[in-house]
């Protein structure tokens, strides 16, 4: 069946350059002299260590724990000695630390003592979905949600289309172009292991029409159970909205999720990943890293969590210098790093290195209106732009700022050169951080009348006694007699050989 | 005539509840200052300070409210509580220059616990119940709760308590960004 492909708006045709580096095989990425995890990779709660500073650890331990429901382990992506559990510079836009796990590598790389489930067809789908959680499965396209959250929810409403999304949009990025041409059958596989603990009705795996060699590899492997298809090449297609549009057609409604309309997209890396927890019970100890732009010999690699980027570039004859511009994610939606010296995550897919000296001049908007047809959620950006540089942002949020997806559109068709998305993540975060001390308040104002109901309970209760002072004498008799009661044991403990005394400081 | 008559009952009807409204209004009268009381205590930080000099947020949005205090008197809410106050009262601050410069960062009690001595006195001083211990025993902050306040740090006889900064990622912003318009123009 030829699946009938529909168009979602505005977006734009980039350049990809995946020529330089989609047509090598990937390389692995030796193991570094430390390896660094930080506690949160993933979107939720971070994860909680569960091992103590000098332990020794296996590749795939679990070295620490989901903290809740929306929350990941993280396990020792090599064996070693757990040397250090504190703040280490993390990939963070301003450089701020983050709580990390460090190990120092023994070279001997020994797995820890994994066990495979079964088969997966039999087995019940939550217990797929518990293996998949302990794994360590965050989403490994971008954003890093929880796996098993996805998939829970997947468990819990109809799903109808299963969307394993391998449509790499930005520029540049050519890892999972790379992980499905040396691992299709893994990306079936895992397709098949996701629609099963789903339930899903179809199943759908993506690629982006100018990846041929991925689709030639997933074509050999698909059968009828699975539908392959080829979206145009145009950006942000590979965004989940985006990608559902293209596919079903059908719009996620503002505010609400994909499984609202029956739709469980994964990365087709997490597919990946999922096969491996399930046929080997493999946590996500490494990930395909493209390592692009303006070094020697741009690659895609197989990293270890955890190695500092550095690592990865000098591997791709790149010599950090202070001053050029290195990216973490593609150019649309990367974040610059302040420094080379921050380790990968399960979430970093790309890393870029600059040359643009400095970025252009900033010219005042003159409503050219091009933002607004290049944006795929048919936002106004210009409109957004305006509201939070006038400080607005309840104007903002009514035209829909959390609906954003910051792909950078407006910002790369701008003529004027106004980093739109900057005032855009400005705003949001603006907005959650007021949001977050209004609920602060609302709970200190609570504790407060709660304290002060309890102040006033405890001073009626005084003047009740006060007021009653006859009425207690029964009381005062019977602590009397209570006192006697102490007063004469005392004495004969103290009387006793081995009669001690307490004392106060 | 008895047209006019008619008229003037109708009329009488028509104004009777007009006449029977004042105890109504006076009631009326006091939801308002209730809600007003509300939504200035709304604006307000809930930091319960004291800083006001009222012993607490709500205290201090009834001064207001009831005309007793002004509106620039909240140093942990800054000129931003101060601007929502104008916009909500429609009336401006007395001293403007004696107001709070700039919104201090958000801190929280820290008490050191090698030299706590389990005194029980911070616990009853905090407002919002965020200090846990009992007598002779180490004491805790509850940072979570806490809301800097600074009433702590004065009754602790050992000097063990300290406002740090409630460091975090979830307390970083993106910044806004620097316009290099102004150097264009």
């Amino acid at each position: 069946m030829i699946r009938e492909l529909h168009a979602f708006p505005g977006g734009l045709p980039l350049a990809h350059y995946m020529e330089w580096t989609c047509g090598e095989e990937s390389l692995l990425q030796p193991l570094p002299a430390r390896i660094v995890l930080p506690l949160q990779q993933h979107i939720g709660l971070p994860a909680t260590p569960i091992v103590n500073m000098g332990d020794k650890v296996l590749k795939g331990q679990k070295i620490a724990a989901a903290s809740g429901y929306v929350s990941v382990s993280i396990h020792a992506s090599t064996s070693g000695t757990v040397t250090d559990i504190g703040d280490h510079p993390a990939p963070h836009p301003a450089g701020i630390t983050a709580r990390c796990i460090v190990i120092e590598p023994d070279g001997e790389d020994h797995w820890y003592d994994i066990r495979p489930v079964d088969e997966y067809t039999t087995v019940d789908p939550r217990r797929l979905q518990e293996v998949i959680r302990d794994c360590g499965i965050s989403g490994l396209g971008g954003a890093g949600f929880p796996a098993h959250v996805k998939i829970n929810e997947g468990v819990e409403n109809a799903v109808d289309t299963l969307i394993i999304n391998g449509v790499e949009c930005e520029p540049y990025i050519t890892c999972d172009d790379r992980l499905i041409q040396e691992k299709a059958s893994y990306v079936v596989a895992g397709t098949r292991m996701i629609g099963h603990a789903v339930q899903a009705k179809h199943r759908v795996i993506a690629v982006e029409s100018d990846m041929p060699a991925a689709y030639a590899a997933l074509a050999r492997l698909v059968g009828d159970d699975i539908e392959l298809v080829q979206v145009p090449a145009r950006y942000p297609a590979g965004g989940e909205k985006q990608l559902i549009q293209v596919i079903t057609g059908k719009e996620v409604p503002c505010g609400g999720l994909a499984i609202h309309i029956g739709i469980l997209v994964q990365n087709v890396a997490t597919a990946a990943a999922v096969y491996r927890a399930v046929t080997r019970g493999e946590p996500v100890v490494s990930r395909y890293v493209t390592v692009a732009g303006a070094v020697p010999r741009p690659r895609n690699l197989q990293v270890l969590l955890g190695t500092p980027v550095t690592d990865c570039l000098r591997t791709c004859g790149y010599e950090p210098q202070p001053g050029e511009r290195i990216i973490l994610g593609g150019p649309m939606m990367g974040q610059h790093l302040r420094s080379t010296d921050v380790p990968i995550t399960k979430t970093s897919n790309c890393i870029l290195v600059q040359q643009e000296p400095e970025p252009a001049v900033e010219l005042p908007c003159i409503r050219c209106g091009n933002c607004a047809t290049a944006c795929p959620i048919r936002l106004l950006p210009q409109q957004l732009y305006l509201d939070t540089r006038a400080g607005n942002y309840d104007a903002a949020r009514q035209h829909h700022l959390f609906d954003c997806i910051e792909c950078g559109c407006c910002s790369y068709v701008c003529p004027s050169h106004i980093p739109l998305v900057q005032y855009y993540r400005h705003a949001k975060s603006h907005i959650s951080a007021e949001e977050r001390r209004r609920d602060g308040a609302d709970h200190a104002r609570s504790r407060f009348e709660a304290r002060n109901d309890r102040l006033r309970a405890d001073a009626s209760a005084e003047t009740q006694r006060e007021s009653a002072g006859n009425t207690a004498s029964a009381n005062s008799e019977y602590v009397r007699a209570a006192v006697e009661r102490t007063l004469a044991r005392r004495q004969a403990r103290d009387a006793g050989p081995d009669g001690e005394t307490g004392s106060h400081d | 005539m008895t047209a006019l008559l008619l008229v003037c009952a109708l009329l009488a009807c028509a104004l009777a509840p007009m006449f029977l409204r004042p105890p109504a209004v006076s009631s009326r009268g006091s939801v308002r200052q209730a809600r007003l009381v509300s939504r200035i205590d709304s604006l307000l930080p809930q930091t319960q300070c004291g800083e006001c000099g009222f012993a607490g947020c709500r205290p201090y949005a009834e001064a207001i409210a009831g005309g007793k205090a002004d509106i620039y008197l909240c140093p942990p809410g800054g000129p931003v509580t101060v601007r929502q106050l104008e916009q909500l009262l429609g009336r401006s601050p007395a001293h403007p220059a004696r107001g709070p410069a700039a919104t201090p960062a958000t801190v929280v009690a820290h008490i050191d616990e090698d030299l706590c001595i389990g005194c029980v006195k911070c616990v009853r001083a905090c407002p919002v119940d965020a200090i846990l211990g009992a007598a002779g025993q180490m004491h805790s902050i509850l940072p979570a709760q806490c809301t800097g306040c600074d009433l702590c740090v004065a009754p602790c006889p050992v000097d063990c308590i300290t406002l740090v900064p409630a460091a975090g990622k979830s307390q970083w912003q993106w910044p806004r960004p620097v316009s290099t318009m102004a150097a264009t123009a």
